[in-house]
């Protein structure tokens, strides 16, 4: 068999029941009889006293040894305690209670009876029989024979005085009955001891009878000593929940308490028989509890603070050592305050100490705040990790009602399972690794992402618009421009690229005119263009200034292949009268018709045309350039244009046709300045109709605007000491000859005064710019004099 | 499997320590007094930046040959440190950071009973669960 550890009061208990069933006082094996009548009286089922015999290994041996006895005696406390029979359970079962035995005849039973009136009440087995208050100076009754052990708190009448006994002073108490009790068994006379207990019973029942009613524990039997426990608490209800406690061991100490009234106390002993669950709070408990809490805290939905708890719980003068620990089981929610269902449950625990209960290691289910999502498992599996692991079912405090011998069939049961649950969330909280996001992958900043590029255009959007516009328009005209350059491969590059480059620069001026000043249709310019796109270098009439396509400037004239036989012949047919047939690259201009708006283009359309008749077809390539010269003439002498605007597309126009390679930037160019931009543009013309540059593209704009040469002049003569520098610039520069001639020559001529415009321009533009610096500083200067000379308003 | 845990407070005297009952425990007292040192180093060198910037896990701290101390460091200043076998190398540095944050969330627990009062010695049953359980068993 195992060993057996028996507590001091076990110890004596057992030896007393040994002495009492060792009638023959053999002190070594008892009487079978004896033991039988002795397990009867445990009220035990029949079956579990077979069990219990076996246990302990009576019925191998055939007689009870001394340690049989007592083990069955152990097991006989563990059946009556509602634990499953085991031979573990001998040991395993924590705080448990003497095993009690009703004896049939007692007269000590009867006088307990007696007294213990409120008992009766109690189950039927409850009757006299008493679990034995843990540490209560258990007085046992008479003597052992009778077996009726009442656990007397012997510290009641020693102590009426002593506040909440501690766990520590329990114990002491006990062997003090004890050794007053054990003189008498040992003689085996069970009379004996009822002398012996017997002052202790005076006492008691004087205390008994006064304290029926106030009571603790035990069921009302033991005299509640004026307890000064819980002065500051509010007296009487607290007992009075005690009574649902269950007697811890025999060896824990009870504290008494004074209860307030005795009809609650019974009341409440009736109702802790029903109770399967030791730590349920009753209804009076969870009242008082409840009310306690209002004491500190009115609303019932709040929280109580940890130092005001800190206090109320301080006052029951448990070490701070137990306190924290109840605190640790009953902050369900660890944060630091207490609900009211925690406040109970903290509140419950207290009073179980001061009675004797050991603290659970873990919170108990009825204890355990109700949350929403509580479930029995659930909690039993949150608890163990923060309370830790019960350990046996020990822990759950000694049957409640000792006169249950069956209680709590559940409970250990539960209990087990619970372990299980614990262990289980345990393990599966201890499995560990909670995946560790060090390294948080930044998401893709967006910012970051690569982005497409953008095509952006560099041109000028209008033009782009029109360029836009022209393919939508898309005459046959605009399409063939290329086809357009590179049929007339006869005509002469130069001739070709001009036209084309005029048109260009015609076009983008044009765009930049037709939508700043030019309150010409749009159509109108878009016809220009479409007409100058088409023309592609011819006299561009009406048309806008042709875009800066890219197109005539990297063709040269020799490159470009267009058949200016062909264009003319084609153009022919469309041309209105005036207009000679045109080199291809001219498209025929819808309307060579002066009209005011193209009046600009007409002339030199007309002069184009009139050029282009007048050139051989061999020269006709050349034409263009030589008509756009001749236009260019003409558009110097006639193109007077007040319009700002017009000579703003006149510098533009002569810009690109100086510029030859950039008439589009020049046009830009042209834009800013304006004023000086329009004389220069109207020098321009002269300059282009002097020098009949293939490559220069003759800017449509000029040609555009080219009202008349004398529009232009008065311009001129209008404008500032750069005009007259300009015209006088012009001026120097021979005209155009008429006369082309050789295309080479012309060519070159074209080129040298091409060039030599450009220089001129250039000096201008420098000149320029240097007065623009100037004005700019004194305005800086007159700014700051304006800022030194302005009152001091605004400070 | 953690032999020796120990939660040092601020001031450099023990909360907390517990080892596992090997032999001798002082010389596992007198490591974690060791280590002291090695925490106080790291926490002065990365002391410059401010303390959030801090990271509270320090590493290894000093490896013996028995045995390999890991430390870290709570924003209060109150240090954990643990000594671990070397022989188990199956420890990965994972496992060491979350048997750290285990503690730390202890201790917070402890910290907020109303009832300890702080530079008190540790003396909560779950505590003494949640080191029993960690030192039983890895992580």
């Amino acid at each position: 068999m195992e060993g057996l550890t028996l507590s001091d009061a076990e110890q004596k208990y057992y030896s007393d029941l040994f002495s009492y069933c060792d009638i023959e006082s053999t002190k070594k094996v008892v009487v079978n009889g004896r033991v039988l009548e002795l397990f009867r009286a445990a009220q035990l089922p029949n079956d579990v006293v077979l069990q219990i015999m076996e246990l302990c290994g009576a019925t191998r041996l055939g007689y009870f040894g001394r340690s049989q006895f007592y083990i069955a005696l152990k097991l006989v406390a563990v059946a009556q305690s509602g634990f499953p029979l085991r031979v573990e359970s001998i040991n395993t079962v924590k705080d448990l209670p003497l095993p009690r035995f009703v004896a049939s005849k007692n007269e000590q039973e009867s006088r307990h009876a007696a007294s213990y009136s409120s008992d009766s009440e109690n189950q039927g087995s409850y009757s006299g029989v008493i679990p034995p208050p843990p540490g209560r100076g258990q007085v046992k009754k008479g003597s052992i024979s009778h077996d009726t052990v009442q656990p007397r708190t012997t510290a009641d009448p020693q102590e009426p005085a002593s506040p909440v006994v501690s766990p520590q002073q329990s114990p002491p108490t006990s062997p003090h009955t004890w050794r007053k009790h054990n003189r008498h068994p040992s003689g085996g006379n069970s009379e004996r001891p009822l002398a012996g207990p017997g002052p202790f019973w005076s006492p008691f029942g004087e205390a008994q009878s006064g304290g029926s009613a106030g009571d603790a524990v035990w069921s009302g039997h033991s005299p509640p000593p004026p307890q000064e426990n819980w002065v500051s608490f509010a007296d009487t209800p607290p007992t009075s929940t005690l009574l649902t406690m269950h007697p811890a061991s025999a060896q824990d100490q009870t504290t008494v308490r004074t209860v307030a009234s005795a009809t609650t106390a019974n009341e409440i002993r009736r109702q802790s028989s029903s109770y399967d669950d030791p730590w349920k709070i009753t209804d009076e408990q969870r009242q008082y509890y409840v009310n306690q809490f209002k004491t500190i805290q009115p609303d019932l939905n709040g929280f109580i603070p940890g130092s005001a708890a800190k206090e109320f719980f301080t006052k029951s003068k448990l070490p701070i050592l137990e306190l924290s620990h109840i605190w640790e089981l009953s902050d369900f929610d660890k944060d630091g305050a207490l609900t009211l269902d925690e406040f109970c449950a903290a509140f419950h625990l207290v009073v179980a100490r001061k009675n004797g209960y050991d603290l659970p290691e873990k919170l108990p289910e009825s204890l355990m705040p109700k949350l929403i999502d509580l479930e029995d498992s659930a909690d039993v599996g949150d608890q163990p990790g923060e309370v830790g692991y019960s350990g046996s079912p020990a822990e759950a405090p000694p049957s409640k009602s000792p006169s249950m011998p069956s209680l709590n069939q559940t409970w250990p049961e539960l209990n087990q399972s619970s372990e299980q649950w614990e262990t289980f969330s345990e393990r599966s909280s201890s499995s560990q690794t909670l995946t560790q996001f060090d390294s948080n992958i930044a998401p893709a900043d967006p910012d970051t992402a690569i982005v497409h590029p953008v095509p952006i255009r560099m041109t000028p959007s209008k033009i782009h618009m029109q360029e836009m516009e022209l393919k939508r328009t898309g005459s046959d005209h605009t399409n063939p421009t290329s086809p357009l350059l590179v049929k007339p491969s006869d005509l002469s590059e130069e001739n070709k690229i001009n036209s084309s480059v005029k048109f260009a620069s015609g076009n983008t001026v044009d765009g930049y005119s037709s939508s700043d000043s030019f309150t010409s249709d749009p159509e109108q310019i878009g016809s220009n263009v479409t007409r100058q796109r088409s023309h592609s270098g011819t006299s561009p009439d009406n048309a806008a200034p042709p875009p800066p396509p890219p197109r005539p400037q990297p063709s040269h004239s020799r490159s470009s292949s267009l058949d200016m036989n062909r264009t003319f012949t084609v153009t022919t047919g469309q041309q209105q009268a005036g207009v000679v047939a045109h080199p291809p690259a001219v498209p025929p201009r819808p309307q060579p018709s002066q009209a005011p708006g193209p009046v600009v283009h007409r002339p030199v359309d007309a002069d184009g045309l009139i050029t282009h008749t007048s050139t051989s077809p061999q020269q006709i390539p050349e034409q263009p350039n030589f008509a756009d010269f001749s236009q260019f003439e003409v558009f110097a002498a006639s193109n007077v244009n007040d319009e700002q605007d017009e000579e703003v597309e006149k510098h533009p126009e002569v810009l690109p046709v100086e510029k030859a390679s950039d008439p589009a930037s020049s046009l830009r160019v042209a834009k800013t300045d304006s004023k000086i931009e329009e004389k220069t543009a109207t020098s321009a013309p002269a300059n282009v109709s002097k020098g009949t540059t293939p490559l220069a593209p003759p800017p449509k704009p000029v040609r555009r605007r080219l009202k008349s040469e004398d529009e232009l002049r008065p311009e001129v003569d209008e404008h500032t000491q750069k005009t007259g520098v300009l015209a006088a610039v012009l001026a120097s520069q021979p005209s155009i000859p008429r006369s082309i001639g050789k295309d080479k020559k012309a060519i070159q001529a074209s080129i040298r005064r091409n060039k030599e415009t450009n220089t001129v321009l250039a000096r201008l533009n420098s000149e320029l710019q240097q007065q623009l610096k100037d004005v700019l500083e004194e305005r800086i200067s007159l700014e700051v004099q304006l800022e030194q000379l302005r009152p001091f308003s605004h400070l | 499997m953690a032999v020796c845990v120990a939660v040092i407070a601020k001031e450099n005297y023990p909360l907390y320590i517990r080892s596992a009952p090997t032999e001798n425990e002082l010389k596992f007292h007198y490591m974690v007094h060791t280590s002291l040192d090695v925490v106080d180093e790291k926490i002065s060198a990365m002391g410059k930046a401010l303390v959030d910037q801090r990271e509270l896990y320090l590493g290894l701290l000093y490896p013996t040959e028995d045995y390999k101390v890991y430390g870290y460091v709570t924003n209060s200043k109150v240090k954990f440190v643990m000594v671990v076998d070397s022989s188990n190398t199956a420890l990965r540095d994972n496992e060491i950071r979350s048997m750290f944050r285990k503690l730390h969330n202890s201790y917070t627990d402890v910290m907020c009973n109303p009832f300890y009062n702080p530079g008190d010695r540790i003396q909560s049953r779950a505590f003494d669960n949640m080191v029993t359980s960690m030192m039983i068993q890895v992580c």
